[in-house]
């Protein structure tokens, strides 16, 4: 056994100062920074949208159509004469909180349960494993149609039936990680030293197997902000005038063409959460990570 | 290890039963059904599309007789194609997606593998920013807006491509397979970055370099096969996924694959075709996600310590 | 290992070239040099038995397969000779007498005979089958009764051959319109020996209909068949007609996707596609010697309101929704000029028929129909919710609608998008306030539009009842001896429904097509109603193809 793995059992009970260290860590990397800066940024102009947009988000002006970007509307017009700026705004609030929320679901669900199935192992984990495998092979759509029709219109149902299908890749990555942990040194350390097992997979097994999830949460949210344009096409989620990134996305993509600034735009806006997003995602894994950091 | 793998198989049949079952019930409980179309039939004439397919059985004979069917291998008429099997169609449209889902596979696992570990051996520099980055704008490029895309670039400003087809026109199943692998390909980009990383700064890896060791020997032989644990985790349900999420790609390029035919069949209500379709992807998933186990255990020397024994 | 990522990219960008340049001729001028006409069709077709399926790429398939006694000219839509080479009609209407072309074939050889009609249509009205377009030959005496199982004698259906060429029908009661359904694809025959040689008349679930099985009697006969890719179909030497059918076969494609289809037109994959993406059509419209065709079309696309639920039931309300619905400026920019305003059912110049006007947009007016209904600039008001299927082009119109409905009336609307079936589900059960409804006419007469709205009709939809409009429907049209007389009635009948404002017409439907200057003979008409047996390539056109 080394010394390092006993340090970080130590670090581990003394609370909090690993993640102050990891704090500190985090500060000194410039693109984690631009990263929460960027991702911050963006959710203060969501919360305050209703106050700063330029225009209303549903006035229209049907003879304007569709225009390109002036000095009037920054980021142009859809086809119904909208600023597109207001809608990407709009869609903003819309599209983050189905982004974290739900992905907070899913992370929750995936890696509770990914740990204990790779650490019980066993039978349990047969169990667990193959309840992921049924719920895989479902067909989704079906489920999204029945919930619509039997709970109507609701954004909290969204949240749970995207954070009910994204945790299953989650949970198979967590157990993966898990049960490779599993029979490392400082591990099997923690466990003669009589850590109890909720104790031991919450400070040991999920903060060591952090790299990947984090890298997988982080790819989460952009795909559940897609994902949800879906939703809403088979009836689950927001309707019209109400907007998201993933709505303006698909729109603008049938007419690339013709309108590309309505494709580019709300592009650039997931585009550049998703890097932030990834920034801020390895800034933490790196911050996080002991072993790496004390070199 | 053998024993493993019965035990897993084993293990599949009351997965499969259990997704039968639910889905059988799931779709009956969904509103509307295979018949309903936009000029109403008769109640006459209802009843007797019912009467043709047996659905005017009690709910529970109905699911009897599916089983009994399903245990012979046949999957039943299909509700929208009438003169069609479900057999027929699924033998149809699978060997296309198979092959459009392999090629994909070949993309991403080639292009996202090769980009994670370069960028995880020197990260934070150049050779890590450049493909991560591009990595990043092909999870922002969902298929429905890469495939058009690539159309537009390929296909019709540079005319190099067919926009369109499977195996008509030489080289049309090159789009294809660029779509549908490049969403998967960034992910495997990402994760295989970080489960490198992971192994990297672990401490067999030290006592591999402080042995001096070559770098490609460390990377080959000592940390890929872990580092690539997360990355083959995410495979198993990826490529199950892949069949079942070509459907967009199906769509823009004409392909005449299953994945059309699977999320139709649940637009359609075509009940038969939904079980058939659902049944045939669980045994897939079933498959993929052992063989990413085997493959993760096989990764994993621990673990795989474990099965020798 | 940089070099080596270089190395690969290399190679791929290397691979993609070389094979990309081995494009070669494109369908386009390969197809007129050889006489094939490349379709594009919109989907798979569910199948290709003519008195089982339903839906617009099977017609497409099933009228260059087969063809029908008399059959639409393409010009006039007027009746032509088909399988039969003549008809006579007795003076009260109701004996027609086929006479069957003793030179009409089926694609086996054997001669068609006016029994294979008896039994085709027996075929088609046995309840068993549940061929959803039975209802095209209840004008037939007895052939409802028989449909609905009343009576099970066939010999009691007015349908008799005399003698192998002579086929006597007997309707109920005058019906102008009836040689029209000669030619829609659920009266056609089909080769009775075929059918039982693969199971009972009544089977849905057979495969006579595969190539190595089929057997038909029209234009071209079934030569490919793969699923999802293409329908390649060849001149039949068979066909009495086939002197004059000049194409040497067609290949159909399920063109799903319109974005996709767009393109493949652009690269000459196709000569003619099923549809033209709606922000394209701009661009086409401007083009020299452009390609986009643009022709009314028998159909209206409409919202129905329910007039059983509050605030719908009020007759001012849905006066002032219908109203406040700017039209033409609907249809001049979200729809770019694509279809027609529509301020009632049934589509103008049916057949020389034109259905009332009865208002304009007029927004004051509307305000103050609301304001008599009790919401005085939208004060008090409950709130409405429209539901539409899940499509891009019905959400632009919701959507458009909504803020119309906001601007004029200060009300709001809310919008429900549903899954196809969930939406038909909603639309049948009226589970609904307002809903997007459109109605594509089969044959072309009002009786095809104005029968929706009889009391308790499958179609109605909205609640709406009026004993005096089932009368003129039902008993007075029929009863008209002359066209005036009973386009005076359907007037009237048309007039009383749109007084009562039902439902509200948003447009009349246009076909949009792409069409490439080398096809010849495709003359746009009110039923985009395709004779391939008429057309023609033309093969120097081509050479103008910016693609070539």
């Amino acid at each position: 056994m080394n010394t390092q793995t006993i340090d970080d059992i130590a670090q581990a009970e003394q609370g909090t100062s690993l993640w102050k260290d990891a704090w500190l860590r985090l500060r000194k990397n410039h693109l984690a920074v631009f990263g929460l800066v960027t991702l911050v940024l963006f959710i203060v102009i969501a919360l305050l949208t209703p106050w700063i947009a330029p225009y209303s988000y549903q006035a229209q002006d049907l003879e304007l159509g569709a225009s390109p970007p002036s000095a009037a509307h920054w980021l142009g017009t859809d086809i119904f004469g909208r600023d597109l700026m207001t809608q990407i705004m709009y869609g903003g609030r819309i599209s983050l909180a189905v982004g974290f929320v739900a992905t907070a679901v899913a992370l929750l669900i995936g890696v509770t349960w990914g740990a204990i199935a790779g650490y019980v192992g066993g039978r349990t984990d047969a169990v667990m494993m193959r309840l992921v495998d049924i719920l895989y092979a479902l067909p989704f759509m079906i489920f999204i149609v029945l919930l619509t029709v039997v709970f109507g219109r609701n954004m909290l149902l969204l949240f749970l039936a995207i954070g009910a299908v994204e945790w299953l890749t989650m949970a198979r990555i967590m157990r993966g990680q898990v049960q490779s942990l599993r029979q490392q040194e400082f591990v099997e350390a923690a466990i003669s030293l009589g850590l109890s097992p909720a104790t031991l997979i919450r400070r040991h097994l999920v903060p060591n197997a952090l790299g990947p999830i984090i890298v997988y949460t982080t790819l989460t949210i952009p795909n559940v902000m897609l994902l949800e344009a879906f939703l809403s096409f088979l009836g689950l989620g927001i309707q019209p005038p109400q907007t998201s990134w993933g709505l303006l996305i698909s729109y603008g993509a049938e007419t690339m063409e013709e309108y590309p600034w309505l494709l580019i735009f709300p592009g650039l806006a997931l585009t550049l959460t998703l890097f932030s997003l990834n920034f801020l995602g390895d800034g933490l894994r790196d911050a996080l990570d002991v072993r790496g950091a004390k070199d | 290890m053998l024993r493993f793998i019965l035990l897993r198989l084993l293990q599949a049949i009351p997965v499969i039963l259990v997704v039968i079952t639910v889905t059988f019930f799931l779709v009956r409980v969904a509103p509307g059904g295979p018949f309903d179309s936009e000029k109403p039939v008769t109640r006459e004439v209802k009843a007797a599309l019912e009467a043709q397919y047996k659905l005017d059985l009690p709910l529970f004979q109905q699911y009897t007789s599916y089983l009994g069917d399903l245990a012979e291998g046949d999957l039943g008429p299909s509700f929208k194609y009438p003169g069609r099997s479900v057999n027929e169609l699924i033998a149809a449209g699978f060997p296309v997606t198979a092959e459009l889902g392999f090629y994909a596979l070949l993309v991403a696992v080639g292009i996202g593998g090769l980009a994670g570990v370069i960028a995880a051996l020197k990260p934070n520099t150049a050779q890590d920013y450049i493909p991560m980055s591009l990595a990043m704008i092909g999870i922002c490029m969902p298929s429905f807006l890469l495939g058009p895309l690539l159309v537009l670039v390929f296909g019709i400003h540079l005319d190099w491509l067919p926009v369109s087809g499977w195996g008509d026109i030489p080289g049309d199943k090159i789009l294809p397979s660029l779509t549908l692998g490049a969403g998967y390909a960034a992910y495997i980009a990402r994760l295989g970055r970080a489960g490198m990383l992971e192994v990297l700064s672990q401490d067999y890896i030290r006592t591999a370099r402080a042995k001096g060791l070559p770098e490609w020997q460390v990377v080959l032989k000592h940390s890929l096969r872990g580092g690539l644990i997360p990355v083959v985790a995410f495979l198993g349900p990826a490529f199950a996924g892949l069949l079942a999420g070509s459907f967009v790609v199906e769509t823009i390029f004409q392909i005449p694959g299953l994945g059309r035919f699977y999320v139709q069949a649940a637009f359609n209500r075509d009940y038969t075709m939904i079980l058939g379709t659902t049944v045939f992807l669980s045994v897939l998933i079933v498959l993929f996600n052992l063989l990413s186990d085997v493959l993760a255990a096989w990764m994993n020397p621990r673990l795989r310590a474990q099965f020798g024994h | 290992m940089l070099p080596t990522f270089c190395r690969f990219l290399l190679l791929v960008a290397a691979v993609t070239l070389l094979t990309a340049c081995g494009g070669g001729e494109s369908n386009v001028a390969s197809g007129n040099r050889l006489g094939i006409l490349h379709f594009g069709n919109g989907s798979e077709p569910q199948g290709l038995d003519p008195h089982v399926v339903t839906g617009v790429p099977e017609n497409k398939i099933i009228r260059a397969l087969f063809e029908g006694l008399a059959v639409k000219n393409p010009y006039t839509l007027e009746p032509e000779p088909g399988v039969a080479q003549s008809w006579d009609i007795s003076e009260d209407g109701r004996i027609i007498t086929f006479h069957i072309n003793p030179e009409a074939r089926w694609s086996n050889g054997d001669p068609m005979r006016a029994s294979d009609y008896v039994w085709s249509w027996k075929r088609l009205l046995s309840p068993a089958l549940g061929g959803e377009y039975a209802y095209m030959l209840y004008p037939v005496a007895n052939a409802q009764a028989f449909h609905k199982g009343d009576i099970t004698d066939f010999s009691e259906v007015g349908v008799k051959a005399l003698d192998d060429l002579t086929l006597q029908v007997t309707l109920e009661e005058r019906t102008p319109y009836f040689l029209q359904l000669m030619d829609h694809y659920s009266t056609f025959a089909v080769h009775p020996p075929t059918i039982e040689k693969f199971g009972k008349a009544t089977d849905r679930y057979t495969p006579w209909t595969r190539v190595e099985n089929m057997v038909s009697n029209g234009a071209f006969r079934l030569k490919k068949w793969e699923l999802n890719r293409r329908i390649e179909l060849e001149k039949s030497d068979t066909y009495w007609d086939r002197d004059k059918v000049r194409l040497n076969g067609i290949i159909y494609y399920p063109t799903e996707n319109v974005v996709s289809e767009e393109r493949m037109f652009r690269v000459g994959q196709l000569h003619y596609t099923n549809s033209v993406p709606l922000g394209k059509i701009p661009v086409y419209k401007e083009m020299p010697d452009s390609p986009y065709m643009q022709e009314p079309y028998l159909g209206t696309y409409y919202y129905l309101l329910n007039t059983l639920v509050p605030p719908t039931d009020n007759l001012n309300v849905r006066k002032a929704l219908s109203m406040a619905v700017d039209r033409d400026k609907l249809n001049a920019t979200v729809l770019k000029g694509t279809n027609i305003s529509a301020y009632s059912i049934t589509p103008p110049d049916t057949l020389g028929y034109y259905p009332p006007r009865l208002f304009n947009y007029d927004p004051e007016r509307a305000r103050e129909l609301l304001a008599e209904a009790g919401y005085p600039d939208g004060e008090g008001w409950p709130g409405l919710e429209l539901t539409y299927n899940t499509s891009e082009d019905h959400r632009k119109i919701a959507v458009a609608l909504q803020q119309m409905w906001k601007d004029v009336l200060n009300i709001d609307v809310t919008l429900t998008n549903q899954e196809w079936k969930v939406y038909l589900d909603s639309i049948t059960n009226m589970h609904f306030q307002i809903a997007r409804r459109g109605w594509i006419g089969d044959y072309v007469d009002p009786n095809n539009f104005l029968d929706l709205f009889l009391t308790g009709g499958g179609n109605n939809n909205t609640g709406f009842s009026d004993p005096r409009y089932d009368e003129m429907i039902l008993q007075k049209a029929p009863q008209a001896t002359s066209k005036e007389e009973r386009f005076a009635v359907f007037h009237e009948a048309e007039t009383l429904l749109m007084e009562q404002m039902p439902i509200i017409p948003v447009y009349t439907y246009t076909s949009k097509h792409l069409i490439h200057p080398s096809v010849k003979g495709l003359p746009p008409n009110l039923m985009d109603s395709l004779n391939l047996k008429y057309v023609w390539l033309e093969d120097d056109v081509q050479t103008t193809e910016a693609n070539d």
